[in-house]
C-alpha cells in the first residue's frame, strides 16, 4: 500500500488545522454560512436530513487493517457505531457533530486518511478494480496509476473550481469491474498491436439525471503521457464546460453537445500545445509509487488445496460460500474473498464498528493486513490461502459477515436514500431489504445466477440504477414514494443504460415486480444464459409485458 | 405580480443545530430536540413569528436550514408532518428504529 511521505503528512495535518480554524471562524461570525459551506464540503462534510455526514476518502478502495480499526473507533466514539461504504469506495458516517469533526479529521490524519475532495466541484476520489494486482485477466495493476492521479489531482490549482464534480476510474483488466464507462474519465490499461502497454481513455460517462456511457477519446495513450493528456482533457472541460446550469455542467454534456470528434480534436490540440515533460510524472517518481504496490510475499502453494476441497465436500454451506464469494487469484493456492455487506434484511454497505474490527483482525491473520472496498459496497480480502478459507468463513459467520450472495440478486447496491439523504426523493434501503428478503433462498438465488439490482433514492443516481441489470429509481409522485424500474443496464465493458419498462409503482409492489421480471428470464432463458444476456437477446418487450400487464396499472 | 403563496397551516418550524447537526424544533421559548414539544402555529401570524425567530437564531449561529413544515395533529394531538420527507426527518431512519428521535422520544 502507498505510505505517506513527509509532504503528504504535513499537507493533511495542515488541512486539519485549517478546518479547525474555519469552524472557529464560522462560530465567531467571521465566516458566514455561505462562506463556510463550500469549505466544509471541500472536507467531505455535508448536512443531511438528521445530522451532518462525513464522507471519508478511501483512495481506490484500499485500506490497511490499522486504518479500518481507526474507522471503527471513530464510528464508535463519534457516531452511532457503524459506517456506510459507498459506490465510490468511500466510507460515510451518518451522525458526526460539527464540533467533533476537527478531532475526527485528526484521528484520520493519524492513519494517513482524510476527507479532502470527497465533495465539491473538483476531481474526486479515484476508484479502481477491487481485484487490482490479483486478477488473472489483468494486464497491469491499476493502483499505481490511480495513486499517481490522486497525487496529481489533490488540490491541483487549475482544477479546484471545475464547472462540476469530476470522477475518474481505472481498470487494469479487460473485464471492467470498476464501471469506468460510467465516469467522467475512465482509464483502461490496454496492450496495443506492438505489445506495448498503455491507456485507452474514455470520457463523458456518467449517471445522474442525464446518463451517458463514456466514449473513447484516445484508443491508445503511451503510459508516459498520462498526466499531460488528463490535463488537456480537464483544461478543455474547465474552459468550455457549462457554468450557467449545474444540471448541464458535467463533462458528459460538453462531449454530447459538441460530439466526441470535436471534443477529441480540442483535447489533442491542447495536448500538442502542452509541455509534456514538465507535466508528466518523473519516471523515478512513477517507479517509487509502483514499488508500494509490489505483490506481497506469497507462499509457494499447490494450485488446489486438498484441505479446502475436503472442507467443501464436508460442508455444503461453506462450499456454496466459497463458490460464490471467492474470485480466482493469479497466485497458485490463493483466493480473493469478497465479504458481503449485504446480509439479508440489512442496509447495503453498512458495517458496524465491531464488524470493521473483525475484518481488520481477519485481514491481519489471513490477507497481509489489507482490505479493499468495492464499488458494489462490499469488502475484499484479496490474498487468502485456500487452506485458510474454511477458518475465515467460520469467523466471518461469527461476525455476521458470511452471506453467500456476491454478484447475485440480493447483492444489491443502494444509496442511503431518504432514510438519511437531504437530496433523496424516496427511500432506497427498505426497498433493498424487501427485495433481498423476497429472494433470500440461496438455492433460488444461485439458480437465477448473476443479477445486479441497483437502487437510487433520487435522480442523482448514487445507487447506479441506470447501470443495474434491474435498476430501481425512487421518486415522489403525488405526495408518495414511487419507484421506476429500468431494465438492461450494465456497468461492465458491455456498458449500457437501462430503459424504463413501465409506470412507477409503490414500494410494496417492488418485490412482486422484480419477481415477475425474474420469472420471464427463468421461463425463457437458454442453457447457460445469464439474466442480462437473456434481456439482450429477448429485448425488453416480454419483460415489459410481464411488468405492466400484471402490475394492475394503466400506463399514463 | 405573482400572488404570494399561502402559508400551509398548521405548521411547526424545524432546523438543524449548527454545532450538533441534530434536528431541532422551535418552541415558545427557544429550541427543543423533542418533536413533541414543537410549538404548533395555527395561524399565519404565529408562523411568521416563528420564521422571524429562526432568522435571528440563524444570525446568532444557533441553527441552520430552518423552515416551516405543515403538519396534522395525530390522535394524541402531537404534530405529524404532512410530507413523508419531513416525517423521516422528525423520526429518524425508517429501517433503524433504534436511532434518531423515534428511539429517543418514542415518536411514531
Amino acid at each position: 500500500m502507498y505510505r505517506y511521505d513527509e509532504f503528504d503528512e504535513a499537507f493533511v495535518r495542515d488541512r486539519v488545522a485549517q478546518f479547525a480554524d474555519q469552524m472557529k471562524r464560522r462560530l465567531d461570525g467571521s465566516l458566514t454560512d455561505d462562506e463556510f459551506k463550500p469549505l466544509r464540503l471541500k472536507n467531505g462534510l455535508y448536512l443531511q436530513l438528521h445530522a451532518y455526514m462525513l464522507r471519508i476518502a478511501i483512495p481506490y478502495g484500499m485500506l490497511s487493517s490499522r486504518q479500518l480499526r481507526q474507522l471503527a473507533l471513530i464510528g464508535e466514539k463519534f457516531d452511532r457505531g457503524y459506517g456506510h461504504f459507498t459506490t465510490r469506495q468511500n466510507l460515510q458516517f451518518n451522525w458526526p457533530k460539527l464540533r467533533d469533526v476537527p478531532e475526527i479529521l485528526g484521528l484520520l490524519a493519524d492513519v494517513e486518511m482524510h476527507a479532502i475532495q470527497t465533495s465539491g466541484n473538483c476531481i474526486r476520489n479515484v476508484t479502481a478494480d477491487q481485484f487490482a494486482g490479483v486478477a488473472a485477466d489483468e494486464i497491469e495493476d491499476p493502483r499505481p496509476v490511480a495513486e499517481l492521479i490522486r497525487q496529481w489531482s489533490s488540490v491541483h490549482p487549475e482544477f479546484d473550481y471545475l464547472p462540476r464534480k469530476f470522477k475518474i476510474a481505472v481498470t487494469g483488466a479487460p473485464h471492467d469491474r470498476a464501471a469506468i464507462a460510467a465516469h467522467d474519465i475512465g482509464i483502461g490499461i490496454v496492450r496495443n498491436a506492438a505489445g506495448e502497454v498503455g491507456y485507452r481513455i474514455l470520457v463523458g460517462g456518467g449517471l445522474g439525471r442525464t446518463p451517458m456511457i463514456g466514449k473513447a477519446v484516445r484508443e491508445f495513450l503511451p503510459k508516459a503521457d498520462l498526466l499531460a493528456y488528463l490535463e488537456a482533457i480537464l483544461r478543455v472541460y474547465n474552459l468550455e464546460g457549462r457554468r450557467d446550469n449545474k444540471y448541464k455542467a458535467r463533462v458528459k454534456i460538453l462531449v454530447h453537445e459538441i460530439g466526441i470528434e470535436e471534443f477529441r480534436a480540442r483535447v489533442e490540440a491542447e495536448f500538442a500545445k502542452l509541455d509534456g515533460p514538465t507535466i508528466n510524472a518523473d519516471p523515478a517518481e512513477v517507479a517509487r509509487i509502483a514499488a508500494y504496490f509490489a505483490p506481497p510475499t506469497y507462499e509457494k502453494l499447490p494450485a488446489v488445496s486438498a484441505a479446502h476441497e475436503a472442507a467443501k465436500r464436508a460442508n455444503p454451506a461453506f462450499a456454496a460460500w466459497a463458490d460464490i464469494n471467492t474470485f480466482p487469484h493469479r497466485e497458485p493456492g490463493y483466493a480473493a474473498v469478497t465479504i458481503s455487506l449485504k446480509g439479508i434484511g440489512e442496509a447495503p454497505g453498512d458495517a458496524t464498528s465491531a464488524q470493521m474490527r473483525a475484518v481488520a483482525d481477519l485481514a491481519d491473520r489471513y490477507s497481509f493486513s489489507e482490505i479493499r472496498v468495492t464499488h458494489a459496497q462490499n469488502l475484499v480480502l484479496a490474498h487468502v490461502r485456500q487452506g485458510d478459507l474454511f477458518a475465515l468463513w467460520q469467523k466471518l459467520g461469527e461476525a455476521g459477515l458470511a452471506e453467500a450472495n456476491v454478484g447475485l440478486i440480493t447483492d444489491i447496491i443502494a444509496c442511503p436514500g431518504l432514510d438519511y439523504c437531504a437530496l433523496a426523493t424516496a427511500r432506497s434501503i427498505p426497498i433493498a431489504q424487501s427485495v433481498a428478503k423476497r429472494f433470500a433462498d440461496l438455492d433460488r438465488q444461485r439458480d437465477i445466477g448473476p443479477l445486479n439490482v441497483k437502487i437510487s433514492g433520487c435522480i442523482n443516481a448514487c445507487g447506479h440504477h441506470h447501470v443495474g441489470h434491474i435498476g430501481i429509481l425512487g421518486l415522489e409522485k403525488r405526495g408518495a414514494e414511487s419507484y421506476q424500474i429500468t431494465l438492461g443496464g450494465d456497468a461492465t465493458e458491455n456498458a449500457a443504460i437501462g430503459e424504463i419498462i413501465g409506470p412507477g409503482i409503490g414500494a410494496d409492489e417492488v418485490p412482486d415486480a422484480i419477481e415477475r421480471l425474474v420469472d420471464v428470464y427463468l421461463a425463457r432463458r437458454n442453457a447457460g444464459e445469464t439474466f442480462i444476456e437473456a434481456v439482450r437477446r429477448l429485448g425488453l418487450q416480454p419483460f415489459k409485458a410481464a411488468f405492466t400487464g400484471e402490475a394492475g396499472h394503466v400506463a399514463a | 405580480m405573482s400572488v404570494p403563496k399561502k402559508m400551509p397551516l398548521p405548521a411547526i418550524l424545524l432546523a438543524n443545530d449548527l454545532l450538533d447537526g441534530d434536528v431541532v424544533f422551535r418552541t415558545a421559548s427557544g429550541w427543543t430536540r423533542d418533536p413533541r414539544l414543537a410549538l404548533v402555529a395555527e395561524d399565519e401570524a404565529t408562523a411568521t413569528r416563528l420564521e422571524a425567530e429562526a432568522r435571528l437564531a440563524f444570525e446568532r449561529k444557533e441553527v441552520v436550514d430552518a423552515y416551516l413544515v405543515d403538519i396534522t395533529r395525530d390522535e394524541a394531538g402531537l404534530p405529524v408532518p404532512n410530507h413523508f420527507r419531513e416525517r423521516f426527518k422528525v423520526k429518524g431512519p425508517s429501517h433503524r428504529p433504534d436511532l434518531g428521535k423515534q428511539a429517543e422520544f418514542g415518536v411514531r
